[in-house]
């Protein structure tokens, strides 16, 4: 009964060989990165955990052979220059983005663009800290929070800018006709109607580039650089954590490397917050 | 309320001639148009899409357009409010005089002239906002009203499109909440709040089950008694039920135009007895 005659057996038992070779192969893949993945969050709980105490929020940076300390300062400007560097990023993303799906289209001023968007979004930070560098802190002579804010904003920006687009690429066009057929002005159709109906895949998009942004470390060591002290001026050198991490996980002194192992799991779990985050934004669109 | 209706007609309508107004065929005087349409061709870059058009669309009367898929009914309705110009490559030529004035001339704002000639596509397309905010918003881009005359505007227009009782409670919800047909029924109440005096109807029944196309095909019986009103469907019992006069189009021709009852009793020409017998299409 199982044996219908008119397939030929080892033509079956060949496809079922293959789908299991194409089954194992992918599930390798798969554990191959979810090893590391967990390797890297476990090794990080428990280095990280122990330093995780009321003291790391309250305390600052301490000096080279005192105890104790925290990251107080390094938290505060951290989330100073990321907060300034999404109020930069957002309008100067959403309105480029916004440009190359309503208006530029297949203009060639919008797919230079384009072109030059992908490859910001490929640069090398170090290389946008470099330029950055150069353009900020070698003019005015000193690091500050605002040259971190800047290298920032670069590596943000075209994260917004492409998927802005294409958040608002994937609103149907019989909505923006719905618009124009009322005799809605272009400008208010792009605003009011397809921005509005895109809202939740550009929010994402906005939570995804700080997700990228807060984690940078290179852009951050050529222009914020750090400070040993508690400060708000974003017009000096600003405390951060990326760049701590990097100065403490290297230094000699064990409540140094104890502090960096904290930090990168405060940063860890920030991103990994702001990626689930994203994706609920998102999923809530399905629901209108 | 009624009030309030007249007094806007007036005022809109004014610039492009008379309020529509029944009253002039049966006192037997001869019927005014609309929209006329004289040798319009339509061209897709390169292909032809519309073939010597010539038309008229009787005020307060419902006309339908029907033929096969493709042979530029769509096409002609889009022309009216040239809704075609959102594309680059596609171009109309002829002339289509609304009330008189040649709207294929350069220089029409057309902002404007869809805000007089209104239209309602295929699949219901509702603003991602409330179904308050989705009414108000065309109403509030060539008007200024107050808060109150807004709330009366949005009451009249999901009235007109028999969606008040059961959208009364949920203003504020959006829009996409409702079920397809109230969907549809709220692009036409969106439509009706702009007061235009043309409405231009693509297939708005095609996406919808057979009680929500008997409530829309109910509103547009309603509807003409105010309104100019043109119609595609690719349902020839639809065209029979609701329009006054019937367009049947093949490969971008005007095959047969006249009365519906004409048409569909006794076709002049043999393609669109064929097409509205079933032997084809």
């Amino acid at each position: 009964m199982n044996n219908i005659s008119n397939i030929d057996q080892s033509l079956f038992a060949k496809r079922k060989r293959a789908n299991k070779i194409g089954l194992t192969l992918s599930m390798g893949a798969m554990l191959l990165g979810m090893v590391f993945l967990f390797w890297i969050l476990g090794v990080l709980l428990f280095k990280g955990l122990s330093a995780i105490d009321l003291n790391l929020f309250i305390h600052n940076t301490p000096a080279p052979g005192s105890e104790g300390g925290g990251l107080a300062n390094a938290i505060v400007g951290s989330l100073m220059i990321v907060a300034s560097c999404t109020l930069i990023s957002t309008p100067i993303g959403v309105l480029a983005g916004l440009y190359l799906s309503e208006y530029g289209d297949r203009s060639k001023v919008a797919a230079v663009t384009r072109f030059v968007t992908d490859i910001m979004l490929s640069a090398p930070s170090i290389v946008i800290g470099l330029f950055v560098y150069a353009l900020v802190v070698a003019q005015v002579r000193h690091f500050s929070g605002w040259a971190g804010t800047i290298a920032l904003a670069l590596i943000a920006i075209p994260v917004v800018v492409r998927t802005t687009e294409n958040m608002l690429r994937l609103v149907p066009g019989s909505l923006r006709e719905a618009a124009y057929a009322l005799g809605t002005p272009k400008w208010k159709v792009a605003y009011k109607v397809t921005l509005r109906a895109a809202k939740s895949g550009v929010m994402t998009g906005i939570l995804l580039a700080l997700a990228r942004v807060s984690g940078e470390t290179a852009p951050l060591l050529f222009t914020a650089l750090n400070n040993q002290f508690f400060s708000t001026n974003m017009n000096a050198p600003m405390a951060n954590l990326p760049v701590v991490i990097f100065q403490f996980a290297m230094s000699p002194y064990d409540n140094w490397v104890d502090l960096a192992w904290g930090g990168a799991l405060l940063i860890t779990f920030t991103v990994l917050g702001l990626n689930i985050l994203a994706r609920v934004v998102f999923r809530e669109k399905v629901q209108g | 309320m009624s009030n309030m209706k007249t007094m806007f007609d007036l005022n809109r309508i004014d610039s492009h001639g008379g309020t529509v107004d029944n009253t002039n065929q049966q006192s037997g005087q001869a019927p005014i148009n609309a929209l006329e349409v004289r040798n319009l061709n339509f061209y897709y870059g390169s292909f032809q899409g519309l073939k010597d058009i010539n038309l008229d669309i009787e005020q307060g009367k419902v006309t339908a357009f029907i033929g096969p898929s493709g042979c530029g009914k769509s096409t002609l309705l889009r022309t009216l409010n040239r809704m075609y110009d959102l594309y680059p490559g596609q171009r109309a030529e002829g002339t289509i005089n609304f009330y008189g004035q040649n709207i294929l001339e350069p220089g029409q704002d057309l902002n404007l002239l869809r805000s007089r000639i209104g239209m309602v596509f295929q699949k219901p397309t509702p603003f991602p906002m409330s179904i308050y905010e989705n009414i108000a918003f065309g109403a509030r881009l060539y008007e200024k009203l107050s808060r109150s005359e807004m709330d009366e505007r949005v009451e009249w227009a999901l009235n007109k499109a028999a969606l008040w009782n059961e959208a009364k409670d949920k203003l504020n919800q959006s829009g996409l909440s409702l079920s397809g047909g109230q969907q549809q029924r709220l692009c036409i109440a969106r439509a009706v709040a702009v007061k235009p005096s043309v409405i231009l109807l693509d297939e708005p029944t095609s996406a919808l089950d057979p009680i929500s196309t008997g409530k829309i095909e109910e509103l547009i019986n309603e509807l003409k008694t105010e309104y100019t009103i043109a119609i595609v469907t690719h349902n020839m019992q639809q065209a029979a039920r609701v329009s006054d006069y019937t367009a049947y189009m093949y490969l971008g021709v005007l095959v047969e135009y006249g009365k519906t009852d004409e048409i569909f009793i006794k076709p002049q020409r043999k393609e669109t007895e064929d097409y509205i017998t079933g032997r084809f299409g």
